[in-house]
């Protein structure tokens, strides 16, 4: 049994002390990201859940400048730009993409000079590779205490929000004739899709953050029949590939020495797994062909 | 500025204003910006990959962005695309991460490979790229008419016999084509900016397509030229230039067409009640 | 329903067809012909199966039973040509593209390499333009025009080809009742002086009555068909629908009644009223 373990598992594994800061972490990011993952899912817009999470990595660029916990930065910046986003509110759903696409190719630049000045000004190394792929062995102790609140906040307010925020993901014209307030909820959702990201971006990088708040939620969607049984189901695939990519990744310090191979890629690939071997048959209710018959 | 070792920099520049502005029109008016947004980032890997194993930057990114194309129009859809074209994004950037960091990833190269870097090209990839180019505004222009049609309406389209999910490849294919020649310089992730921006700002101020294009271009051509000569001026990143010349360009766009649409809504109404 | 002779002069001869979908008849025994420059509507509750009787017509869903045959005016072998105007076509109103370009791209839209600036394509346009009377707004963004302008457009992109047939999908539906009844008048003016035979479906005759030459009534998936006397009366539509129907004629409208007790009457005594679309 014993051998086995030390077989699956690299020695050091329980006992590293940034092992448990990227598992208490790498937890908070999959839950929040998988809950609300199955709400951008089912609201389309899987495109703006991205878009927040590259403008975040202008914050999280600069956070390196002002030498503060990146993980404010990340929030902050994606805070303002889902405030931004939510309110700009295009009615066509081509203007919104687009509209979405402009502040993103914006907030990308910011970005771009951030780690510019990050190299310029201070001695940072790597602030380009952990702001954008994610370093999760190297945050700090700290950040863990930080982030689990943060991950906190989101699920209370998700649980807060569930069914208005379920109905108008469902349909807003149907939300809105029950008496929700449709504009004060979709902005309220992009807040909360903003911690969310911004959590996943300290975790696996700004712009595979989307792969966390996207994948499981996908997956979950094609399966589940349930919008609690999905949320549940996507927190579950978020969670596993999250624990086993941060474990994948501690051995292969030992596969190849000189080079571990970066967390984010094996929390990627997993996901993908999942959702080709899961997503490969949705369970469809069968329709008759053609509207009318 | 202009001297020889900038001459890459201004000729490839050129080139891929002039087929991101035409390009960049029908992203626009398909909608599909994120498809603009994922194959640039699709192809960084590949340019990880041929530094890996020390190959043409070109080729790999031509390979990687080959099977962004394959991975948004096959990866199995729901009812909702983006899901599709969501993990293709991440897939190919995490392969990109793993590369990097398998190459002794040195921060600068990632940072030139997301960012754009002014002295990314040498004249010798002015051939390549020009080829390219030239294709690529040739296979626009053979395939206009049907591209526009299915852009206006795929119920349309179908009725008059285009095959909208044919016409969707051939334009994945002119996107991925326009993002290895851009990329270069402006980087996986402003790729993106250069073809939405222009074309989004010339969408709201002309009435006729091919107009559309002709200014998109223009527009597209002044991003281009502004972003490197103040990159090299200030020696800030050239992404961020495009970026933000970018988006002013739209913001400018919206604020000229609310200007005039002020002054023209009478006119409108009055026609509306016919 | 016996058809009419003279098959050699008609645009659209429909014979007996039978359409199953999912393993169950959708239409059976439709039999009908359609003239060059004739108007007819074919009209039915929703579920009647007038999508499918189109899109058999437009070849999109195969036959069981029956044959459609399209003719062109020298009854030569080879694909006639058919216009077919799809139900709801939403134009993005930020689309840079005018009426006029619409009209254009019905012409060409399918063909490869750029639009070369062309005379008689622009006088073609000009032409099917004044036809629909769309000149005073061909200049405007398509996607900014009101429904009866966009489907005066949509038809002169399907006419332009000069199809033998034009198929047009619920063009009324969302139009409101000036609207409806200036397109259904313009549809029937188009139909005589284009030459050409259109067909199009729609749940509320009304707007139709007074101005289609023809009539193909489905219900239960079975048709009658004629002229509006010969199918608008009681006996005639007893027989299709199978039990006891009263037509009522209420000012200008015409109203289909439905014996109550009848499982399927409600949906049919109320769509076919008209009155829940139009009032």
């Amino acid at each position: 049994m014993n051998r086995l373990l030390r077989i699956l598992v690299e020695p050091g594994f329980f006992t590293n002390g940034s092992v448990h800061t990227a598992l208490v972490v790498g937890a908070g990011a999959a839950l929040v990201s998988g809950v609300v993952g199955v709400f951008t899912v089912m609201r389309g817009q899987s495109f703006a859940g991205h878009a927040l999470s590259d403008v975040s990595s202008a914050g999280g660029s600069l956070s390196f400048l002002l030498r503060m916990n990146p993980l404010l930065g990340f929030l902050g910046m994606a805070a303002l730009a889902s405030g931004g986003m939510e309110l700009a509110g295009v009615r066509y759903a081509r203007g919104r993409d687009l509209a979405t696409g402009v502040v993103l190719g914006a907030g990308l630049g910011l970005a771009a000079l951030f780690l510019y000045l990050d190299s310029t000004f201070t001695t940072t190394t790597g602030a380009a590779i952990t702001v954008m792929f994610g370093s999760m062995f190297a945050i700090p102790a700290s950040t863990a205490i930080l982030a689990s609140l943060v991950g906190l906040v989101a699920l209370v307010a998700v649980a807060v929000l569930y069914r208005p925020l379920l109905l108008t993901s469902v349909h807003w014209e149907l939300a809105a004739v029950r008496g929700v307030r449709v504009g004060l909820i979709a902005l309220l959702y992009m807040l909360v899709l903003s911690l969310a990201v911004s959590l996943s971006a300290i975790t696996v990088g700004a712009i595979l953050s989307t792969a966390l708040l996207i994948g499981p939620a996908g997956t979950a969607l094609g399966v589940a029949r349930r919008p609690g049984s999905a949320v549940l189901l996507a927190c579950g695939i978020a969670l596993g590939a999250t624990w086993l990519g941060i474990l994948l990744a501690y051995d292969s310090g030992a596969w190849t020495p000189q080079h571990p191979w970066p967390v984010s890629f094996f929390v990627v690939a997993l996901l993908l797994l999942s959702y080709l071997a899961i997503g490969r048959s949705p369970r469809r209710v069968p329709r008759p062909a053609n509207g009318e018959m | 500025m202009f001297a020889g070792f900038m001459l890459g920099t201004w000729m490839v520049g050129t080139l891929a204003a002039l087929v991101a502005g035409v390009v960049g029109v029908f992203v626009v008016l398909r909608g599909s910006a994120f498809a603009a947004h994922t194959l640039p980032l699709s192809a960084f890997p590949g340019a990880a990959a041929a530094s890996l194993v020390g190959r043409s930057q070109i080729l790999g990114m031509v390979l990687f962005a080959g099977v962004g194309v394959v991975g948004i129009a096959r990866l199995p859809r729901r009812d909702d695309h983006d899901v599709g074209t969501a993990l293709t994004l991440v897939t190919l950037l995490g392969l990109g991460a793993l590369f990097l960091s398998l190459t002794n990833g040195y921060a600068s190269e990632v940072y030139a490979l997301l960012f754009g870097q002014v002295l990314g090209v040498g004249v010798r990839d002015l051939t390549v790229v020009a080829i390219m180019g030239a294709v690529a505004i040739a296979a626009t222009a053979v395939f206009y008419r049907p591209l526009l049609l299915t852009s206006i309406s795929s119920e349309l389209a179908e009725a008059q016999g285009v095959s909208c999910e044919q016409m969707d490849v051939i334009f994945l294919i002119l996107l991925a084509l326009t993002t290895v020649m851009t990329l270069p310089i402006v980087g996986a992730l402003l790729v993106f900016s250069l073809l939405v921006g222009p074309p989004a700002a010339a969408r709201m101020l002309t009435k006729t397509p091919l107009h559309t294009v002709l200014l998109s271009v223009v527009l597209a051509l002044l991003v281009t030229w502004l972003a490197i000569a103040l990159s090299y001026l200030t020696n800030w990143p050239i992404g961020f230039f495009v970026g933000a010349l970018g988006a002013l360009a739209y913001g400018a766009g919206v604020a000229w067409s609310a200007w005039r649409g002020r002054s023209r809504r009478d006119v409108a109404g009055a026609t509306r009640a016919i | 329903m016996a058809v009419r002779d003279a098959p050699t002069t008609s645009a659209l001869v429909v014979d007996r067809i039978e359409v199953v979908l999912g393993g169950r008849p959708i239409i059976s025994n439709v039999s009908f012909l359609l003239g060059r420059g004739e108007f007819a509507g074919v009209i039915g509750a929703n579920g009647a199966g007038k999508t499918t009787l189109l899109r058999t017509i437009l070849g999109l869903e195969r036959a069981s039973q029956g044959t459609v045959q399209i003719h062109d005016a020298t009854g030569s072998a080879g694909r006639p040509r058919v216009g077919y105007v799809p139900q709801k076509v939403l134009l993005d109103p930020s689309l840079p593209l005018r009426a006029r370009d619409l009209v254009a791209l019905g012409l060409d839209g399918h063909r490869l390499g750029l639009p070369l600036p062309s005379p008689a394509r622009d006088r073609l346009v000009a032409e099917m333009l004044e036809a629909v009377d769309a000149q005073d707004f061909a200049d405007e963004r398509v996607g900014t025009l009101s429904g009866g302008q966009q489907q005066r457009i949509l038809i002169a992109h399907a006419l332009i080809r000069r199809p033998v047939l034009l198929v047009m999908d619920e063009p009324l539906a969302s139009l409101d009742v000036h609207s409806a009844a200036s397109v259904a008048a313009l549809l029937a003016h188009l139909a005589k002086t284009q030459d050409v035979a259109i067909l199009l479906s729609a749940h509320d005759m009304n707007p139709l009555v007074g101005v289609m030459d023809r009539i193909v009534y489905l219900a239960n998936g079975h048709a009658a068909e004629g002229s509006v006397e010969e199918v608008l009366r009681g006996d005639v539509l007893s027989e299709l629908y199978g039990h006891h129907v009263d037509v009522i004629r209420v000012h200008d409208r015409i109203v289909v009644v439905v014996a109550p007790g009848d499982p399927s009457a409600t949906d049919h005594a109320t769509l076919l009223s008209g009155g829940r679309e139009t009032d």
